[in-house]
């Protein structure tokens, strides 16, 4: 509780941070309880298509088919921010198996693993990605899990220097000497002092995911039966020069969420920031 | 009951491999070398040298945190080399180890309790009533109360820190600790506090120590025989008393005239030998005699023929000329 | 005659988050020509953030040194226009830090970066400045100084990388050496080394030493006088041999009989219990008193001032005075 207490003073003395915070939960917020307080679906014809914003209802005005844009940024905030997370916890828990076996044993095991982990790293994330999703046709699963493949090598990489330097660490050799069985080595001992990185790069992957998504959508990868704010840009990709708020408004939406969880992911980073190190 | 001693250890060497390789030959570190001595219940043990001579490395070939490269270390009878994983893991309850860095070697995201209860899990005391009473007791004993439990590495003291960790050390009732410099990275004032409490657990507990140092003067008081190592071998190996008086070895003598000693009066009068040059690299140890680069009284003979450690006057020494009347002269 | 080095009264301070930390607290002692001063104390006790704040190289934020003045040869530092302060750096007032490897450029050889001291103060040109480099490296007995020049830090030894150090500060005859712990990273045959160069150096040259320290046996060996610091604050001074015949600071006390590791009656080294205490919360009156086995209730309430029993020999206790 203390140790609770003393990051969040931390915390809150990063501005920037906390203004990201604030932010990050209104999106939050709009996403969980939006559509059942905005009930209007996205894919409904809900007047003339290319209506401007501002101008009466609907509030931010129609895309190419006549939806309520309103209605398809507060839909596709969850949708974002579900895959977004998903994809991140997916791909932190396979970085981390991978990272913290590679780093703590070395050796041949570490070899295998790391030759895995620079596969997926040499080849461009983005453009994996939409072979993955080309590939196993476009849902919300498929690109969940395509953003979590390209995605854990750099976790990997990061726990694993991480383990490296821990290992030959005193308190770690005390533990051999008492006895400590290698699997309670890892997650016991190390594994807490080798997340705050991983916590602070988690939080800025699901930015990096939002964006891999919005990306995919715009290439008309996404799952078909969903709006999200990758998709409102994309099927109004050829109008951008008359109708510009159908992607400047869900662009916007992606950017600020985007700042938002890179600030918190920084003030995350000072704030984490042992101070147990040495004097 | 065996009449073995606690701790035997023979010809023990480690070579680490560091560079080199196809097409050159592969070049070692000579870390240790040929070490062999024996260690009672309860007694103390003093090693003593300068880096790179190889203390270090003995302590952890002893506890097995390495695996030496020859030789054997037999714990009870047991020699380390023959057990498997699962045995050996029973046989380091007896035997563990106390850190030079009380900043390093606790784990900084773990309560107090935790560190030193961690032992106890391992070694299985399941119950985990019985874990915080015995945890308790142990930090009762090396002088930290109940506050002290849930705090962490860092609201602690370096003098704190330290006592944590022999409290960690000895919640299994060892029969022998290797203390490694313990109190080296400590202030002045704390290491007097530490070394009362080392000796004080030593009575209590009836623990034997290995004691690993470059601070000669914690040596006469604390220990009952000393090994001075040089370049990854024993050069000399006395009971303290009698190391005090005299040394043998060249090289023992330059050590202790090298230590300053704390008072003036002394420190105007008495002549110190300064050894030239500096200590050659353990990847190339010296031919022969392997302190005759620095020695001030080196012979041919020192170049040629590597001396054995013999028996001279009461100790072991490692010199050709351990014995002859008067060597090494004291320092004009 | 007048000192080479005089402090009276520095006090460094620290802006923290946890409010303002005063690290040194009125500080007043003085340096004669050619004369070794031990600056003794335990880790905390300011010393070295002392040494650093005599030649201004105390990062300013968050530190600044908040009172006092520091007089070279007359000259007050403290009020000394940057141009002339750098002049002093090196040039006057030369210092020595613990860890080579962590002050000497990686990337330079050992000769460009002796040479750079001789090109900024004496305005030697580069060949010149090389030339003089080989000699200093021998005057500090570093072996074939020719080759030696042209090597890199990291391919010499901590011993001869302290000796490069002190080449650095001696290339210009400086008339005060600081040396901040300067063997306490290395082992004891070539602390003996360091120190005997240290030494002979000094007749050498008629340098003063400041020599800054926590290790009691080096004092003994090659101080003059000792300046002994606790908490931010001088506890005791005085010419070497007397302070530790005749300690009148308990803490001065503590120390030396726990330096001498003899053992008491009853089998114990003498300690001293406690710890010292945070900076940012030091106790009412006497910084030592938790701590001081004889410290009575006016301790625990005022600050004890200064006793001079002669010049430049005094104690802050209000028990100096008594019979131990």
């Amino acid at each position: 509780m203390k140790a609770l207490a003393a990051f969040w003073r931390r915390f809150r003395q990063n501005r920037p941070a906390v203004g990201g915070a604030v932010v990050l939960a209104l999106v939050v917020l709009v996403a969980a309880g939006g559509p059942a307080l905005y009930g209007v679906d996205p894919f409904d014809m809900v007047g003339r298509p290319f209506q401007p914003p501002f101008s009466g209802s609907p509030w931010l005005g129609t895309d190419v088919s006549g939806r309520d844009i309103l209605a398809g940024l507060v839909h596709g905030a969850s949708v974002s921010l579900a895959i977004g997370l998903i994809a991140t916890l997916a791909a932190t828990a396979l970085g981390v198996t991978f990272g913290a076996l590679a780093g703590y044993h070395g050796g041949w095991i570490d070899e295998v693993l790391m030759r895995i982990t620079d596969f997926f790293l040499t080849i461009p994330s983005f453009v994996l990605a939409v072979v993955l999703v080309a590939i196993f046709s476009p849902t919300t699963a498929s690109v969940t899990a395509a953003i979590a493949i390209v995605s854990w090598p750099s976790v990997a990489r990061l726990v694993r220097g991480e383990f490296i330097t821990q290992r030959s660490r005193e308190y770690v050799q005390a533990c051999h000497a008492m006895g400590m069985r290698d699997r309670e080595i890892i997650f016991l001992q190390i594994l807490p002092n080798a997340l705050p990185p991983v916590v602070v790069v988690a939080s800025l992957m699901v930015a990096t995911a939002i964006l891999t998504e919005s990306g995919l959508s715009f290439l008309g990868l996404s799952d078909p039966n969903v709006v999200s704010w990758g998709y409102m840009i994309g099927v109004a990709r050829s109008s951008l020069r008359t109708a510009w708020w159908m992607v400047a408004i869900p662009g916007v939406a992606i950017v600020i969420t985007v700042l938002a969880i890179n600030l918190v992911g920084e003030g995350l980073n000072d704030a984490l920031n042992p101070r147990l190190k040495q004097r | 009951m065996s009449a073995r001693p606690l701790l035997e250890v023979r010809d023990l060497a480690m070579h680490y491999p560091a560079g080199g390789g196809w097409p050159q030959p592969r070049r070692h570190v000579h870390a240790l070398d040929g070490v062999s001595f024996e260690l009672g219940a309860g007694e103390t043990v003093a090693v003593v040298g300068e880096s790179g001579c190889g203390k270090s490395t003995l302590g952890r070939c002893i506890v097995r945190l390495v695996e030496p490269t020859a030789g054997e270390v037999t714990l009870e009878g047991q020699a380390l080399s023959e057990l498997d994983a699962g045995a050996l893991r029973a046989v380091r309850q007896k035997m563990q180890i106390v850190f030079q860095d009380p900043y390093a070697s606790l784990n900084p995201r773990r309560t107090i309790f935790q560190s030193v209860a961690d032992p106890l899990r391992v070694g299985g005391v399941a119950d985990a009533g019985q874990r915080r009473e015995r945890a308790a007791a142990t930090l009762e004993q090396v002088g930290l109360g109940a506050e002290f439990m849930e705090r962490h590495p860092h609201e602690l003291s370096g003098g704190q820190r330290q006592r944590v960790a022999i409290a960690r050390a000895i919640a299994m009732r060892p029969k022998l600790v290797v203390c490694d410099e313990p109190v080296s990275s400590l202030d002045v004032s704390i290491q007097a506090q530490v070394i009362n409490l080392l000796k004080k657990l030593q009575r209590e507990l009836g623990m034997a120590y290995l004691f690993i140092t470059h601070d000669l003067k914690l040596v006469p008081h604390m220990a009952n025989r000393v090994l001075v190592m040089y370049l990854g071998e024993v050069v000399e190996s006395a009971p303290a008393h009698l190391l005090e008086e005299r040394r043998l070895h060249p090289y023992s003598q330059a050590l202790f005239s090298a230590a300053p000693v704390a008072d003036p009066a002394v420190a105007a009068v008495r002549r110190r030998i300064v050894l030239k040059g500096e200590v050659p690299s353990p990847m190339n140890p010296p031919p022969g005699c392997r302190f005759h680069t620095r020695c001030p009284y080196r012979q041919p003979r020192c170049s040629d023929e590597a001396p054995a450690l013999r028996p001279v006057l009461g100790r072991l020494v490692r010199c050709h000329f351990a014995g002859d009347a008067g060597f090494p002269p004291e320092p004009a | 005659m007048s000192a080479l080095l005089e402090l009276r009264g520095m006090s460094v301070e620290f802006l923290t988050s946890q409010g303002v930390l005063r690290a040194v607290d009125g500080l007043s002692f003085s340096v004669e020509a050619g004369e070794t001063v031990a600056l003794v104390g335990e880790s905390g006790c300011g010393k070295s953030t002392a040494a650093l704040a005599l030649l201004r190289l105390i990062p300013s934020p968050p530190g600044r040194i908040s009172a006092g003045q520091v007089l070279f040869d007359g000259r007050d530092l403290l009020a000394l226009p940057d141009a002339d302060m750098r002049a002093v750096r090196g040039g006057e007032i030369a210092m020595v830090f613990q860890d080579p490897a962590m002050y000497l450029n990686p990337v330079h050889t050992i000769g460009r970066q002796i040479g750079e001291v001789l090109r900024l103060h004496k305005g030697l040109g580069r060949e010149a400045a090389q030339r003089e480099a080989v000699e200093l490296l021998g005057l500090v007995g570093v072996p074939a100084p020719a080759e030696r020049v042209r090597e890199y830090p990291h391919n010499l030894s901590g011993g001869m990388r302290q000796r490069v150090m002190i080449a650095m500060a001696l290339a210009c005859r400086p008339r005060l050496l600081i040396a901040d712990e300067p063997t306490t990273a290395l082992d004891v045959t070539v602390q003996a080394q360091v120190l005997e160069l240290i030494r002979e150096l000094k007749q050498r040259f008629g340098m003063a030493v400041l020599l800054i320290t926590h290790d009691l046996g080096v004092v003994a060996e090659t101080a003059d006088r000792v300046v002994v610091m606790y908490a931010g604050r001088k506890v005791e001074e005085g010419p070497v041999a007397e302070l530790f015949r005749d300690p009148r600071h308990p803490y001065t006390r503590g120390l030396t009989e726990a330096a001498s590791w003899n053992l008491r009656g009853d089998g114990t080294f003498a300690e001293i219990a406690g710890t010292v205490p945070s900076p940012l919360a030091l106790p009412p009156g006497c910084s030592f008193a938790p701590r001081c086995g004889r410290a009575i209730g006016r301790c625990r309430t005022e600050r004890p001032v200064s006793v001079e029993f002669s010049a430049r020999r005094n104690a802050e206790c209000f028990l100096a005075g008594a019979a131990p």
